[in-house]
Protein backbone atom coordinates (compact mmCIF):
# COMPACT_ATOMS: atom_id res chain seq x y z
CA UNK A 1 0.00 0.00 0.00
CA UNK A 2 1.37 3.48 -0.81
CA UNK A 3 0.39 6.58 1.00
CA UNK A 4 0.29 9.56 -0.64
CA UNK A 5 1.27 12.28 1.71
CA UNK A 6 1.56 10.43 5.09
CA UNK A 7 -0.27 12.95 7.19
CA UNK A 8 -0.18 9.69 10.02
CA UNK A 9 2.71 7.10 10.38
CA UNK A 10 2.43 3.47 9.19
CA UNK A 11 1.38 1.04 11.70
CA UNK A 12 3.46 -2.05 12.97
CA UNK A 13 0.32 -4.25 13.78
CA UNK A 14 -3.18 -4.15 13.10
CA UNK A 15 -5.72 -2.48 10.29
CA UNK A 16 -5.80 -0.02 7.48
CA UNK A 17 -9.76 0.42 6.27
CA UNK A 18 -9.05 2.84 3.10
CA UNK A 19 -10.65 4.18 0.26
CA UNK A 20 -13.38 5.44 2.77
CA UNK A 21 -15.54 7.92 0.48
CA UNK A 22 -14.64 11.89 1.94
CA UNK A 23 -16.02 12.88 4.98
CA UNK A 24 -17.74 9.15 5.96
CA UNK A 25 -14.73 7.69 8.07
CA UNK A 26 -16.62 8.60 11.46
CA UNK A 27 -20.17 6.73 9.88
CA UNK A 28 -17.38 4.01 9.69
CA UNK A 29 -16.64 4.51 13.31
CA UNK A 30 -20.09 4.38 14.63
CA UNK A 31 -21.26 1.54 12.20
CA UNK A 32 -18.17 -0.54 13.67
CA UNK A 33 -18.79 0.21 17.46
CA UNK A 34 -15.14 1.72 17.76
CA UNK A 35 -16.27 4.72 20.62
CA UNK A 36 -12.29 5.80 21.46
CA UNK A 37 -12.79 4.31 25.00
CA UNK A 38 -11.66 0.74 23.33
CA UNK A 39 -7.74 1.67 24.67
CA UNK A 40 -6.85 1.33 21.03
CA UNK A 41 -4.75 3.90 19.21
CA UNK A 42 -6.89 4.40 15.93
CA UNK A 43 -5.93 7.17 13.55
CA UNK A 44 -8.29 8.60 11.37
CA UNK A 45 -7.63 10.65 8.27
CA UNK A 46 -10.22 12.89 6.88
CA UNK A 47 -9.97 14.35 3.13
CA UNK A 48 -6.85 13.45 1.99
CA UNK A 49 -6.13 13.64 -1.28
CA UNK A 50 -6.49 10.13 -3.33
CA UNK A 51 -5.67 8.83 -7.02
CA UNK A 52 -8.52 7.06 -7.15
CA UNK A 53 -11.26 9.13 -5.45
CA UNK A 54 -9.87 12.52 -5.63
CA UNK A 55 -10.32 12.99 -1.56
CA UNK A 56 -10.80 9.84 0.45
CA UNK A 57 -11.00 9.15 4.36
CA UNK A 58 -9.12 6.49 5.48
CA UNK A 59 -8.99 4.73 9.48
CA UNK A 60 -5.85 3.40 10.82
CA UNK A 61 -6.49 0.66 14.15
CA UNK A 62 -3.00 -0.07 15.94
CA UNK A 63 -3.07 -3.42 17.48
CA UNK A 64 -6.23 -5.03 16.29
CA UNK A 65 -7.18 -7.29 13.34
CA UNK A 66 -10.62 -6.81 11.90
CA UNK A 67 -12.79 -9.56 10.21
CA UNK A 68 -13.70 -9.47 7.35
CA UNK A 69 -17.13 -10.42 8.76
CA UNK A 70 -16.84 -7.36 11.43
CA UNK A 71 -16.06 -5.16 8.61
CA UNK A 72 -18.10 -5.61 5.78
CA UNK A 73 -20.92 -3.82 7.42
CA UNK A 74 -19.29 -0.32 6.09
CA UNK A 75 -20.09 -0.67 3.20
CA UNK A 76 -23.40 0.66 4.03
CA UNK A 77 -21.42 4.45 3.83
CA UNK A 78 -18.18 3.15 1.73
CA UNK A 79 -19.01 0.11 -0.79
CA UNK A 80 -15.79 1.07 -2.21
CA UNK A 81 -13.70 0.29 0.60
CA UNK A 82 -10.62 -1.99 1.26
CA UNK A 83 -9.39 -3.68 4.65
CA UNK A 84 -5.74 -4.41 4.67
CA UNK A 85 -4.21 -6.06 7.68
CA UNK A 86 -0.73 -5.31 8.43
CA UNK A 87 2.04 -7.41 10.42
CA UNK A 88 4.97 -5.87 11.29
CA UNK A 89 4.56 -2.97 8.83
CA UNK A 90 3.73 -5.23 5.79
CA UNK A 91 0.09 -5.50 4.16
CA UNK A 92 -0.45 -9.64 4.56
CA UNK A 93 -3.84 -9.15 3.21
CA UNK A 94 -6.25 -6.91 0.86
CA UNK A 95 -10.16 -7.12 1.29
CA UNK A 96 -12.89 -5.05 -0.67
CA UNK A 97 -15.48 -4.47 1.46
CA UNK A 98 -18.66 -6.85 0.36
CA UNK A 99 -22.33 -5.82 1.97
CA UNK A 100 -23.75 -8.74 3.65
CA UNK A 101 -27.19 -10.29 2.34
CA UNK A 102 -29.00 -9.36 6.15
CA UNK A 103 -28.13 -6.29 7.33
CA UNK A 104 -29.36 -6.15 11.26
CA UNK A 105 -30.58 -3.65 13.81
CA UNK A 106 -27.76 -0.75 12.52
CA UNK A 107 -30.02 1.11 10.90
CA UNK A 108 -33.85 1.85 11.37
CA UNK A 109 -36.78 1.65 8.48
CA UNK A 110 -37.38 4.87 7.37
CA UNK A 111 -41.13 4.12 7.35
CA UNK A 112 -42.49 5.67 10.40
CA UNK A 113 -44.88 3.58 10.02
CA UNK A 114 -43.22 0.08 10.47
CA UNK A 115 -43.49 -2.25 13.27
CA UNK A 116 -40.06 -2.13 13.73
CA UNK A 117 -39.87 1.66 14.73
CA UNK A 118 -42.57 0.72 17.88
CA UNK A 119 -40.98 1.19 21.26
CA UNK A 120 -41.49 -1.45 23.33
CA UNK A 121 -41.47 -4.08 21.04
CA UNK A 122 -39.22 -7.36 20.68
CA UNK A 123 -38.54 -6.43 17.62
CA UNK A 124 -34.75 -5.71 15.74
CA UNK A 125 -35.18 -4.00 12.76
CA UNK A 126 -33.95 -6.32 9.64
CA UNK A 127 -33.28 -5.24 5.93
CA UNK A 128 -32.57 -7.58 2.80
CA UNK A 129 -29.95 -6.25 0.01
CA UNK A 130 -31.40 -6.35 -2.94
CA UNK A 131 -28.37 -3.86 -4.33
CA UNK A 132 -24.68 -3.19 -3.26
CA UNK A 133 -23.84 -0.47 -5.78
CA UNK A 134 -26.02 1.56 -5.16
CA UNK A 135 -26.65 0.41 -2.03
CA UNK A 136 -30.43 -0.43 -1.61
CA UNK A 137 -32.40 -2.59 1.25
CA UNK A 138 -35.63 -3.93 1.97
CA UNK A 139 -37.15 -3.53 5.28
CA UNK A 140 -38.23 -7.46 6.27
CA UNK A 141 -40.89 -5.80 8.22
CA UNK A 142 -42.76 -3.36 5.94
CA UNK A 143 -41.14 -4.13 2.85
CA UNK A 144 -40.03 -0.21 2.50
CA UNK A 145 -37.17 0.47 -0.09
CA UNK A 146 -33.67 2.06 1.89
CA UNK A 147 -31.59 4.06 -0.49
CA UNK A 148 -27.81 4.83 -0.29
CA UNK A 149 -28.81 8.79 1.00
CA UNK A 150 -31.17 7.70 3.48
CA UNK A 151 -28.30 4.91 4.65
CA UNK A 152 -25.94 7.67 4.70
CA UNK A 153 -27.96 10.53 6.44
CA UNK A 154 -28.68 7.85 9.44
CA UNK A 155 -25.28 8.24 10.68
CA UNK A 156 -24.22 11.67 10.04
CA UNK B 1 -49.38 -27.26 1.59
CA UNK B 2 -51.19 -24.70 3.97
CA UNK B 3 -51.18 -26.86 6.78
CA UNK B 4 -49.48 -24.89 10.08
CA UNK B 5 -48.87 -22.39 8.09
CA UNK B 6 -48.87 -18.28 8.62
CA UNK B 7 -50.13 -16.21 5.88
CA UNK B 8 -48.77 -12.89 6.17
CA UNK B 9 -48.61 -11.90 2.40
CA UNK B 10 -49.97 -13.11 -0.63
CA UNK B 11 -46.23 -13.34 -2.37
CA UNK B 12 -45.73 -15.98 -0.06
CA UNK B 13 -47.72 -18.25 -2.57
CA UNK B 14 -46.99 -19.56 -5.75
CA UNK B 15 -49.77 -19.90 -8.81
CA UNK B 16 -50.48 -23.75 -7.85
CA UNK B 17 -50.94 -23.26 -4.39
CA UNK B 18 -53.70 -20.41 -5.27
CA UNK B 19 -55.30 -22.69 -7.57
CA UNK B 20 -55.86 -25.53 -5.18
CA UNK B 21 -57.13 -22.60 -2.30
CA UNK B 22 -59.31 -21.95 -5.23
CA UNK B 23 -60.42 -25.89 -6.13
CA UNK B 24 -60.88 -26.12 -2.31
CA UNK B 25 -63.01 -22.87 -2.21
CA UNK B 26 -65.25 -24.12 -5.08
CA UNK B 27 -65.58 -27.23 -2.67
CA UNK B 28 -66.94 -25.15 0.10
CA UNK B 29 -69.46 -23.29 -2.26
CA UNK B 30 -70.38 -26.82 -2.88
CA UNK B 31 -71.18 -27.77 0.34
CA UNK B 32 -68.50 -30.42 0.14
CA UNK B 33 -66.55 -29.23 2.95
CA UNK B 34 -67.92 -30.25 6.52
CA UNK B 35 -67.58 -28.76 9.91
CA UNK B 36 -63.91 -30.03 9.96
CA UNK B 37 -63.15 -27.67 13.13
CA UNK B 38 -65.69 -28.56 15.85
CA UNK B 39 -63.76 -27.64 19.32
CA UNK B 40 -60.90 -25.47 17.48
CA UNK B 41 -60.82 -22.18 18.22
CA UNK B 42 -60.19 -18.58 16.09
CA UNK B 43 -58.70 -15.62 17.85
CA UNK B 44 -59.29 -12.43 16.11
CA UNK B 45 -56.82 -9.50 17.41
CA UNK B 46 -58.47 -6.63 15.42
CA UNK B 47 -56.29 -3.25 16.47
CA UNK B 48 -58.28 -0.95 13.73
CA UNK B 49 -61.90 -1.24 12.74
CA UNK B 50 -62.92 -3.68 10.13
CA UNK B 51 -66.17 -5.15 9.02
CA UNK B 52 -66.08 -6.87 6.41
CA UNK B 53 -62.67 -9.19 6.92
CA UNK B 54 -63.60 -9.79 10.94
CA UNK B 55 -67.49 -10.83 10.33
CA UNK B 56 -66.13 -12.65 7.54
CA UNK B 57 -63.48 -14.92 9.54
CA UNK B 58 -66.32 -15.24 11.99
CA UNK B 59 -68.74 -16.43 9.93
CA UNK B 60 -66.14 -19.01 8.33
CA UNK B 61 -65.19 -20.43 11.06
CA UNK B 62 -68.61 -20.67 12.95
CA UNK B 63 -69.91 -22.37 9.43
CA UNK B 64 -66.92 -24.64 10.38
CA UNK B 65 -68.12 -25.71 13.46
CA UNK B 66 -65.38 -24.30 15.53
CA UNK B 67 -65.81 -21.35 17.98
CA UNK B 68 -64.33 -17.60 18.11
CA UNK B 69 -62.49 -15.27 20.95
CA UNK B 70 -60.59 -11.80 20.20
CA UNK B 71 -61.67 -8.33 20.19
CA UNK B 72 -62.57 -5.73 17.38
CA UNK B 73 -61.50 -2.70 18.46
CA UNK B 74 -58.77 -2.30 21.95
CA UNK B 75 -61.57 -0.62 23.10
CA UNK B 76 -61.89 -2.92 26.66
CA UNK B 77 -58.70 -4.53 26.32
CA UNK B 78 -55.32 -4.23 27.83
CA UNK B 79 -53.84 -2.54 25.31
CA UNK B 80 -55.41 0.57 26.16
CA UNK B 81 -52.92 -0.17 29.43
CA UNK B 82 -49.88 -0.07 27.47
CA UNK B 83 -49.35 -4.14 26.30
CA UNK B 84 -47.70 -3.92 23.79
CA UNK B 85 -48.17 -5.99 20.49
CA UNK B 86 -46.15 -9.03 21.32
CA UNK B 87 -47.52 -9.42 24.48
CA UNK B 88 -51.33 -9.32 23.30
CA UNK B 89 -50.53 -12.57 20.75
CA UNK B 90 -48.71 -14.53 23.27
CA UNK B 91 -51.99 -14.37 25.38
CA UNK B 92 -53.59 -15.55 22.42
CA UNK B 93 -51.22 -17.52 21.19
CA UNK B 94 -51.68 -19.67 24.93
CA UNK B 95 -55.90 -19.42 23.96
CA UNK B 96 -56.50 -20.03 19.76
CA UNK B 97 -55.70 -22.54 17.42
CA UNK B 98 -55.43 -19.60 14.75
CA UNK B 99 -54.93 -16.21 14.97
CA UNK B 100 -55.87 -13.44 12.64
CA UNK B 101 -54.37 -10.34 13.14
CA UNK B 102 -55.14 -6.53 11.78
CA UNK B 103 -53.30 -4.05 13.09
CA UNK B 104 -52.36 -0.10 11.58
CA UNK B 105 -48.73 -0.39 11.50
CA UNK B 106 -47.02 -2.35 8.60
CA UNK B 107 -45.19 -5.62 9.32
CA UNK B 108 -47.35 -5.93 12.58
CA UNK B 109 -48.22 -9.60 11.09
CA UNK B 110 -45.02 -10.60 10.54
CA UNK B 111 -43.59 -9.71 14.56
CA UNK B 112 -46.85 -11.32 15.44
CA UNK B 113 -46.01 -14.24 13.55
CA UNK B 114 -42.66 -14.30 15.26
CA UNK B 115 -43.94 -14.18 18.77
CA UNK B 116 -46.79 -16.80 18.37
CA UNK B 117 -46.36 -20.92 17.97
CA UNK B 118 -50.10 -20.37 16.33
CA UNK B 119 -50.61 -20.04 12.45
CA UNK B 120 -50.49 -16.10 12.34
CA UNK B 121 -53.06 -14.76 9.36
CA UNK B 122 -52.74 -11.43 8.20
CA UNK B 123 -56.45 -9.53 7.92
CA UNK B 124 -54.75 -6.15 7.01
CA UNK B 125 -51.45 -4.22 8.42
CA UNK B 126 -51.01 -0.63 7.41
CA UNK B 127 -50.97 0.10 3.55
CA UNK B 128 -49.05 -3.22 2.57
CA UNK B 129 -50.52 -6.60 2.99
CA UNK B 130 -54.33 -8.03 3.43
CA UNK B 131 -53.64 -11.64 1.88
CA UNK B 132 -57.07 -13.12 2.30
CA UNK B 133 -58.75 -9.99 0.21
CA UNK B 134 -56.32 -11.15 -2.33
CA UNK B 135 -57.29 -14.48 -2.13
CA UNK B 136 -61.21 -13.89 -2.40
CA UNK B 137 -60.18 -10.94 -5.21
CA UNK B 138 -58.59 -13.01 -7.38
CA UNK B 139 -60.90 -15.90 -6.35
CA UNK B 140 -64.07 -13.24 -7.73
CA UNK B 141 -61.91 -13.38 -11.27
CA UNK B 142 -61.12 -16.93 -11.60
CA UNK B 143 -65.13 -17.86 -10.75
CA UNK B 144 -66.54 -15.19 -12.72
CA UNK B 145 -64.42 -15.14 -15.79
CA UNK B 146 -63.01 -18.85 -15.80
CA UNK B 147 -59.37 -17.70 -15.53
CA UNK B 148 -56.92 -14.38 -14.85
CA UNK B 149 -54.73 -15.33 -17.73
CA UNK B 150 -54.74 -13.09 -21.08
CA UNK B 151 -56.83 -10.74 -19.34
CA UNK B 152 -56.57 -6.87 -19.20
CA UNK B 153 -57.47 -5.75 -15.78
CA UNK B 154 -57.95 -1.89 -14.17
CA UNK B 155 -57.41 -0.50 -10.86
CA UNK B 156 -58.49 2.60 -10.54
CA UNK B 157 -58.21 5.09 -7.05
CA UNK B 158 -55.74 4.96 -4.20
CA UNK B 159 -52.93 2.55 -5.99
CA UNK B 160 -50.60 4.09 -3.14
CA UNK B 161 -51.88 3.53 0.46
CA UNK B 162 -54.75 1.08 -0.05
CA UNK B 163 -53.45 -2.19 0.42
CA UNK B 164 -56.05 -4.13 -1.23
CA UNK B 165 -55.05 -2.83 -4.43
CA UNK B 166 -51.27 -3.57 -3.33
CA UNK B 167 -52.22 -7.27 -2.38
CA UNK B 168 -54.38 -7.67 -5.62
CA UNK B 169 -51.35 -6.67 -7.79
CA UNK B 170 -48.87 -8.84 -6.00
CA UNK B 171 -51.47 -11.64 -6.61
CA UNK B 172 -52.21 -10.89 -9.81
CA UNK B 173 -48.27 -11.44 -10.45
CA UNK B 174 -48.70 -14.96 -9.83
CA UNK B 175 -50.53 -15.28 -13.23
CA UNK B 176 -50.05 -14.11 -16.08
CA UNK B 177 -52.58 -11.23 -17.33
CA UNK B 178 -52.83 -9.57 -20.63
CA UNK B 179 -51.97 -6.23 -19.26
CA UNK B 180 -52.50 -3.94 -16.29
CA UNK B 181 -53.90 -0.57 -16.23
CA UNK B 182 -53.06 1.18 -13.16
CA UNK B 183 -55.75 4.15 -13.39
CA UNK B 184 -54.96 6.92 -10.41
CA UNK B 185 -54.36 10.95 -9.59
CA UNK B 186 -50.63 11.36 -9.85
CA UNK B 187 -50.23 11.58 -6.22
CA UNK B 188 -51.79 7.76 -5.77
CA UNK B 189 -49.54 5.92 -7.99
CA UNK B 190 -48.38 2.77 -6.99
CA UNK B 191 -45.26 2.41 -4.75
CA UNK B 192 -41.60 1.65 -6.54
CA UNK B 193 -41.41 -1.65 -5.02
CA UNK B 194 -44.98 -2.76 -6.14
CA UNK B 195 -44.36 -1.13 -9.84
CA UNK B 196 -41.08 -3.13 -9.54
CA UNK B 197 -42.24 -5.98 -8.47
CA UNK B 198 -44.72 -6.15 -11.64
CA UNK B 199 -41.87 -5.54 -13.90
CA UNK B 200 -39.40 -8.48 -12.72
CA UNK B 201 -42.75 -10.31 -13.25
CA UNK B 202 -42.56 -9.40 -16.67
CA UNK B 203 -46.27 -7.85 -16.15
CA UNK B 204 -47.21 -5.70 -18.53
CA UNK B 205 -48.21 -1.90 -16.86
CA UNK B 206 -49.39 1.07 -18.39
CA UNK B 207 -50.22 3.83 -15.48
CA UNK B 208 -52.71 6.70 -16.60
CA UNK B 209 -54.79 9.41 -15.26
CA UNK B 210 -58.14 8.84 -17.17
CA UNK B 211 -60.43 5.66 -16.97
CA UNK B 212 -60.74 4.40 -20.51
CA UNK B 213 -62.62 0.56 -19.94
CA UNK B 214 -63.12 -0.43 -23.47
CA UNK B 215 -60.18 -2.78 -23.66
CA UNK B 216 -60.78 -3.99 -19.96
CA UNK B 217 -62.27 -7.36 -18.85
CA UNK B 218 -62.15 -6.95 -15.13
CA UNK B 219 -62.32 -3.09 -13.30
CA UNK B 220 -61.19 -2.60 -9.77
CA UNK B 221 -62.35 0.07 -8.21
CA UNK B 222 -61.15 1.94 -4.64
CA UNK B 223 -61.28 4.34 -2.31
CA UNK B 224 -59.86 7.16 -2.70
CA UNK B 225 -59.26 8.50 0.90
CA UNK B 226 -59.47 12.75 1.72
CA UNK B 227 -56.93 12.16 4.22
CA UNK B 228 -54.53 11.55 1.93
CA UNK B 229 -54.49 14.92 -0.04
CA UNK B 230 -52.29 17.49 1.35
CA UNK B 231 -54.90 20.09 -0.10
CA UNK B 232 -58.74 19.96 0.42
CA UNK B 233 -59.05 21.59 -3.05
CA UNK B 234 -56.92 19.09 -4.68
CA UNK B 235 -59.27 16.09 -3.71
CA UNK B 236 -62.64 18.07 -4.84
CA UNK B 237 -61.30 17.86 -8.09
CA UNK B 238 -60.25 14.31 -8.62
CA UNK B 239 -63.18 13.54 -6.86
CA UNK B 240 -65.30 13.53 -9.49
CA UNK B 241 -63.54 11.65 -12.69
CA UNK B 242 -62.55 8.94 -10.17
CA UNK B 243 -66.62 7.85 -10.10
CA UNK B 244 -67.69 5.09 -12.32
CA UNK B 245 -71.37 5.76 -13.81
CA UNK B 246 -73.70 3.63 -15.62
CA UNK B 247 -72.84 6.42 -18.43
CA UNK B 248 -69.36 5.13 -18.44
CA UNK B 249 -70.44 1.18 -18.29
CA UNK B 250 -71.91 2.10 -21.98
CA UNK B 251 -68.84 2.28 -23.44
CA UNK B 252 -67.23 -1.01 -21.76
CA UNK B 253 -67.11 -4.70 -22.61
CA UNK B 254 -70.57 -6.40 -22.35
CA UNK B 255 -68.86 -9.13 -19.92
CA UNK B 256 -66.87 -6.84 -17.64
CA UNK B 257 -66.94 -7.33 -14.08
CA UNK B 258 -66.76 -4.69 -11.91
CA UNK B 259 -64.71 -5.00 -8.39
CA UNK B 260 -64.33 -3.20 -5.31
CA UNK B 261 -62.98 -4.33 -1.96
CA UNK B 262 -65.36 -2.36 -0.28
CA UNK B 263 -66.29 0.01 1.76
CA UNK B 264 -67.73 2.08 -0.78
CA UNK B 265 -68.11 5.69 -0.61
CA UNK B 266 -68.33 8.02 -3.69
CA UNK B 267 -66.83 6.33 -6.29
CA UNK B 268 -69.02 3.72 -7.27
CA UNK B 269 -72.62 5.50 -8.53
CA UNK B 270 -75.54 3.46 -6.36
CA UNK B 271 -77.02 2.99 -10.02
CA UNK B 272 -74.45 0.44 -11.07
CA UNK B 273 -75.19 -1.55 -8.44
CA UNK B 274 -77.86 -3.30 -10.63
CA UNK B 275 -76.25 -3.56 -13.68
CA UNK B 276 -74.89 -7.28 -14.74
CA UNK B 277 -71.08 -5.57 -14.22
CA UNK B 278 -71.41 -5.56 -10.55
CA UNK B 279 -70.03 -8.22 -8.69
CA UNK B 280 -68.72 -6.32 -5.31
CA UNK B 281 -71.60 -8.14 -2.82
CA UNK B 282 -70.78 -11.28 -4.69
CA UNK B 283 -67.10 -10.56 -4.25
CA UNK B 284 -67.51 -10.06 -0.32
CA UNK B 285 -69.83 -13.33 -0.33
CA UNK B 286 -67.06 -15.37 -1.97
CA UNK B 287 -64.85 -13.69 0.98
CA UNK B 288 -66.39 -16.03 3.44
CA UNK B 289 -66.05 -19.38 1.58
CA UNK B 290 -62.47 -18.41 0.56
CA UNK B 291 -61.50 -18.26 4.26
CA UNK B 292 -63.62 -21.15 5.23
CA UNK B 293 -61.22 -23.14 2.69
CA UNK B 294 -58.17 -21.32 4.06
CA UNK B 295 -59.12 -22.17 7.76
CA UNK B 296 -59.52 -25.90 6.99
CA UNK B 297 -56.13 -26.11 4.98
CA UNK B 298 -54.26 -24.14 7.79
CA UNK B 299 -55.67 -26.01 10.72
CA UNK B 300 -54.72 -29.66 8.68
CA UNK B 301 -58.44 -30.58 8.21
CA UNK B 302 -58.29 -30.90 4.41
CA UNK B 303 -55.14 -31.35 2.55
Amino acid sequence: MREEGLIVRRIKNGTVIDHIPAGQALSVLRILGLTGREGLTIAIVIQADSKKLGRKDMVKIEGKELKAEEVNKIALVAPQATINTIRDYRVVSKLKVQLPDEIRDLIRCTNPNCISNKPREPVTPRFRTLSRSPVLLRCEYCGTYITQEEVVDQFQ
Amino acid sequence: MFRGRDILTILDFDRSELEHLFEVTRKVEEGEIKPYLRGKILATAFFEPSTRTRLSFTTAMQRLGGSVIGFGGTEGTSVMKGENLADTIRMLDAYADVIVIRHPMEGAAKLAAEVAEAPVINGGDGSRHHPTQAMLDLYTVWREMGRIDDLEIGLLGDLKYGRAASSFLYGLSKFRPKKIHLISPPLLRIRREVRDHLKQAGIPIEEKEELELESLDVLYVTRIQKERFPDPAEYEKVKGSYRLTVEDLRRAKKNLIVMHPLPRVDEIDLEVDSTPHAKYFRQAAYGVSVRQALLSMVLGAVE
